[in-house]
């Protein structure tokens, strides 16, 4: 009897050792992995109201941020886009797209490995300016640039 | 689940390691209309991407709709080796997901 007690003990320890040591490994993150999506900034539907859900106060403008992206994009669905900063610290670039219906488009966490660097393609409903967000060090900074749209990327 | 999704590259140049992912998913967004039924396609995008270098989290991004279909994403971090490991995972809003792993050139 005892024995059959510590059988079963034995057992249940090892299924929770496999079970954390899946959450360890990445297998079984899904429902942590969306709870750190920033849902409401996502759901922002006004440029101001996006960027102040983002967190990290109202950026100033800076000229350390350079957004690469064409001066006109003849497709609107695939716009690509570069992000790089000579800012140090960088800990979330976040990517606006001001006459989007949602003006986020895009949002990186960036550990102290990483550069200031990213680059993505996004969608443009029709011609509008890109934002480009940089926080570090508890500080917020942005960048615009203007890109026009010929055929629009969001069913139109 | 996904499979094979996803296409990797991860290149070491002057200590720093860049990383190219590509993605192969619909980024459906939600406000696209059917044009046979004139319904609604309900939003189907990947939300986040996550990158590992030899098991450490380096990267991670938050998607919307906004990404283009068959995303792609480029960034550069320092440190890395040739042969270490480049782990790139992604889990859209209907949850599903998919991971792939490569090795730095």
């Amino acid at each position: 009897m005892v024995s059959m007690k510590r059988r079963s003990f034995l057992k249940g320890t090892l299924a929770t050792g496999a079970l954390s040591v899946a959450v360890g490994t990445g297998l079984l993150k899904p429902s942590e992995v969306l709870a750190a999506w920033p849902e409401s900034a996502f759901a922002e539907k006004s440029l101001d109201g996006a960027v102040s859900a983002l967190g990290g106060g109202a950026p100033s403008d800076s000229g350390d941020i350079k957004i690469k992206a064409p001066d006109i994009a003849e497709n609107g669905a695939v716009v690509p886009i570069t992000v790089s900063t000579s800012i140090s610290g960088v800990e979330k670039i976040s990517v606006l797209v001001e006459q989007n219906p949602q003006p986020l488009a895009a949002s990186f966490d960036l550990t102290s490995a990483c550069d200031g660097f990213i680059s993505t393609r996004i969608k443009m409903g029709k011609t509008s300016d890109i934002i480009a967000v940089v926080q570090a060090g508890g500080k917020s900074f942005s960048t615009r640039k203007t890109v026009k749209v010929t055929i629009g990327g969001c069913g139109g | 689940m996904a499979k094979n999704s996803i296409k990797i590259k991860a290149k070491n140049k002057g200590g720093k390691t860049e990383v190219k992912a590509l993605v192969k998913h619909v980024m459906e967004t939600g406000l696209r209309k059917d044009k046979k039924t004139g319904e609604k396609i309900p939003a189907h995008f990947i939300k986040e991407v996550k990158c590992e270098h030899n098991g450490n989290l380096v990267f991670t991004a938050n998607w919307g709709v906004a990404v283009s279909k068959n995303p792609y994403l480029s960034f550069k971090f320092t440190g890395g080796n040739a042969g270490d490991e480049i782990k790139v995972s992604w889990v859209d809003n209907k949850g599903d997901s998919d991971s792939r792993s490569t090795k730095i050139k």
